[in-house]
């Protein structure tokens, strides 16, 4: 059978765990380049020019994210990325109820929900707040019913993440938030894996606090955002203090080269959302159309039409992810969250959606992304389909430089 | 533009721009076990060997962090749990506002922390301490009133507005006198100065990659080998050995590395030169008695506002400051003067800070410029008192 023969080496390795990070988009490196040289004031010193080029710089980045979001410029707070985003919505937002004086103690959040959040949400429980984590279905998404039954007693916060870093399912945020704010409670999404894969209107969604990362978008590492509502204003206490930057909330010299890249890669996302999301779709539809002639067996985690375009979220029906990957190095793709990669515990978010520990242990993780080509795909399904049927592994050569 | 600003930030040197833009096209998260996953991680990897052995200290005692604000509040958070926390009059607000009720250790007249009030603080506590600072105001006694617990003392090495150098190595020894921990703010040192963790005796050492010709985004923790094991301010994922969560920003860690490797330039020269012309026109060096960083000086021009002749310089194509950049706008005077008993001078002082880069041009526009600003300022100063 065709299919099952060793397919043709590629060139360089084929990354396909764009969940994990993303290539740095070209068009966004360009315009991050003059910061790199010509332009270095540090944009809080606005008594000379060279400082308050690059802070008209970063105001311009800002209005790009915030005109992804449908936010207002001063709602965009800089971070160094999504995690401490989500450090500063949750731990802030509690932290200040507790100062105010609210008598809420509850943040709820979801099992499947990324390590930051959760271990954000169990920090707060050593400071006397109580965390719920909810269960979702087997299709990966939250019960809108099952959040309204943890919100009969008065929460404090609701974190419900946009779109699922392992299995791309995308939560009906909408819905999630208006229950939220029926029942009196801050809504935050961390929407790392969101931002510049699906719409978002965080006025329309009334959406308190959203969460964003500059590397998931085809931006520099090292970068991020926190949308914090102004109207009514969400008030929070920062994670640490210094020279009040960030109008308090996120101190330290802003980091303008990065801040401007994750600035073009909205404004580039914004551009070409819905025209990417049709490609990438097609390209999925293409990888696994392939896979599945190969092997009928495997099977798709989570809903299939609550997902971004780009992730499959695969069980194979008898080899291992990690033996799979092992068998074609060629081929970038992931057991689950990059940040568990070397760990040997099965996904908690495929356990969460009911799989046993030895389905998790034969499912893999694909991302495909911005660069992906139709080749890399075609590609992905021969090999792996190979490597599953127990066939030799092309042998290794030295790569070519990328 | 003459940029004289270094303290704010320094221009990024030419072999810390290279790795940054090859760490660019390298699209792996360290944590991915694939081989684009792996590059990436030896990246930050060898980034961490080579910054702990520039900093005297342990690859796996070196915590990226996204800036020395961070880094300085991670420090703060680790070490000062259920400690005393002293914090020298003339910190940075990075570290004045991660202990805001700590005890202030005064300075002297050139800014230099009083080591015998020091020991003072650490043998008696504060509950006992009457408050010997001579120039930095009663010294605040916060938390509560008698601590009989060990404590925690963050100095910095060398100061951002003056360039004053702290005596930390026997600053160190007291603490360890005591059993205290000494956290030292390295920033504006790193990259001007050798600086080593061993060698200096303290427990933990600040750094920022863009004060020391590297990207902004990136800086460190680096800690003694006798901390074992620290909470985190940012959690999840377990990045940085569960110190701190996050995808670490590789091309800024790759930049900071690979200027933190290069020698400090020779500034000296071309400093005292600006002094001389400041001060045959009239103006003041602060802090000018102390050893200090060799690219900096703290210049007060009496009667004239800070921020008039910022601007006026600006408008002559200098680039200078009123103090830390972080406040720059704020109308305010600045804490380290103050501190130092400077009085109203406080108000009137700017920081020039040259650059690795920094050229006999840039010197001689300084020397045409700040006369010409000091006469003019002051002329409008005698006209609006007439």
């Amino acid at each position: 059978m065709s299919t099952t023969a060793p397919p043709p080496r590629p060139n360089r390795p084929v990354y396909l765990d764009n969940q994990a990070t993303t290539r740095c988009d070209p068009r966004v490196l360009a315009v991050m380049l003059p910061w790199f040289s010509e332009h270095y004031g540090n944009p809080h010193s606005v008594e000379h020019v060279m400082g308050t080029a690059a802070e008209a710089a970063v105001e311009e980045a800002r209005a790009h994210v915030a005109a992804l979001l449908g936010a207002d410029v001063r709602e965009v707070v800089f971070t160094s990325g999504a995690t401490e985003s989500n450090n500063i919505a949750i731990k802030g937002a509690a932290r200040h109820a507790l100062r105010s004086g609210s008598d809420r103690r509850r943040v709820v959040t979801v099992a499947t929900e990324h390590k930051c959040v959760l271990e954000s949400v169990i920090d707060l429980k050593e400071e006397g707040f109580e965390p719920v984590f909810l269960p979702v279905r087997p299709d990966g998404l939250l019960d809108p019913e099952v959040l309204r039954d943890a919100l009969t007693v008065p929460t404090l916060l609701v974190s419900v993440m946009m779109v699922n870093n392992e299995t791309g399912v995308v939560q009906d945020i909408f819905t999630h938030a208006a229950i939220a704010k029926q029942a009196g409670a801050l809504f935050h999404t961390d929407a790392a894996q969101g931002v510049g894969k699906v719409p978002i209107d965080v006025t329309a969604a009334k959406i308190d606090l959203l969460s964003l990362s500059g590397h998931k978008l085809y931006g520099p590492k090292g970068v991020g955002a926190l949308y914090v509502r102004r109207r009514p204003r969400v008030r929070l206490v920062p994670l640490f203090s210094g020279g009040g930057q960030e109008r308090g909330l996120r101190s330290g010299t802003l980091p303008a080269p990065l801040v401007i890249g994750l600035g073009e890669a909205c404004r580039l996302a914004q551009a070409e959302m819905a025209e990417e999301a049709t490609r990438i779709a097609a390209l999925r539809a293409r990888l696994l159309d392939r896979l599945r002639a190969a092997l009928p067996e495997v099977r798709v985690n989570a809903s299939m039409d609550a997902r971004i375009a780009g992730n499959l979220n695969l069980t194979f029906p008898a080899v291992t992810a990690a033996e799979l990957m092992a068998r074609v190095p060629d081929l970038c793709v992931s057991t689950g969250s990059a940040c568990s990669s070397a760990e040997i515990e099965p996904s908690y978010v495929l356990s969460a959606l009911g799989l046993s520990p030895d389905a998790a242990a034969r499912s893999l993780r694909i991302g495909i992304g911005r660069f992906t080509s139709a080749a890399d795909v075609d590609f992905a399904a021969a090999a792996l389909a190979a490597a599953h049927a127990g066939m030799p592994t092309p042998a290794v050569e030295p790569l070519a430089k990328a | 533009m003459h940029y004289l600003d270094a303290n704010a930030t320094e221009p990024l040197r030419p072999a810390a721009r290279a790795a940054v833009l090859a760490a660019l096209e390298l699209t792996g998260n360290p944590s991915s076990v694939h081989g684009a996953g792996r590059a990436a991680r030896r990246v930050v990897e060898d980034a961490r060997t080579a910054l702990a052995a520039r900093f005297g200290g342990r690859p796996e005692d070196l915590v990226f962090t996204s800036g020395a604000t961070e880094a300085n509040a991670l420090a703060i958070h680790a070490l000062g749990a259920g400690r005393l926390v002293i914090v020298g009059a003339t910190e940075h607000d990075a570290v004045r506002a991660a202990a805001p009720d700590a005890t202030v250790l005064p300075v002297d007249r050139q800014g230099v922390a009083e080591l015998d009030a020091l020991a003072e603080l650490l043998a008696d506590g504060p509950a006992q301490h009457g408050g010997s600072a001579k120039h930095g105001g009663p010294a605040k006694h916060g938390g509560p009133a008698k601590h009989g617990g060990p404590a925690l003392v963050c100095l910095m090495l060398a100061n951002n507005e003056t360039g004053t150098l702290q005596p930390i190595a026997e600053a160190a020894s007291l603490c360890r006198r005591h059993g205290a921990l000494l956290h030292v703010d390295a920033v504006q040192a790193a990259g001007r100065i050798p600086v080593d963790l061993a060698a200096l005796g303290a427990d933990s050492l600040a750094l920022s990659s863009h004060k020391l010709g590297g990207p902004m985004g990136a800086g460190a923790l680096l800690l003694a080998p006798k901390i074992a094991a620290i909470g985190a301010l940012i959690r999840g994922g377990g990045q940085e050995r569960g110190r701190r969560g996050g995808t670490p920003a590789v091309p800024a860690i790759a930049g900071f590395a690979a200027a933190a490797a290069i020698d400090p330039p020779k500034l000296a020269a071309l400093r005292d030169a600006i002094e001389c012309f400041a001060l045959a026109a009239g103006g003041v060096v602060c802090g000018g008695g102390a050893p200090r960083l060799a690219n900096t000086t703290c210049l007060a021009l009496p009667g004239v506002r800070a921020d008039a002749q910022v601007i006026a310089l600006d408008l002559d194509g200098i680039a200078v400051s009123a103090g830390a950049a972080c406040s720059s706008g704020k109308v305010s005077s600045s804490h380290v003067l103050a501190a130092m008993g400077l009085g109203a001078l406080a108000g009137e002082a700017i920081r020039v800070s040259l650059p690795w880069n920094a050229t006999e041009a840039d010197v001689a526009a300084f020397a045409n410029a700040y006369p010409r600003m000091a006469a003019r300022l002051r002329e409008a100063l005698a006209s609006r008192a007439a």
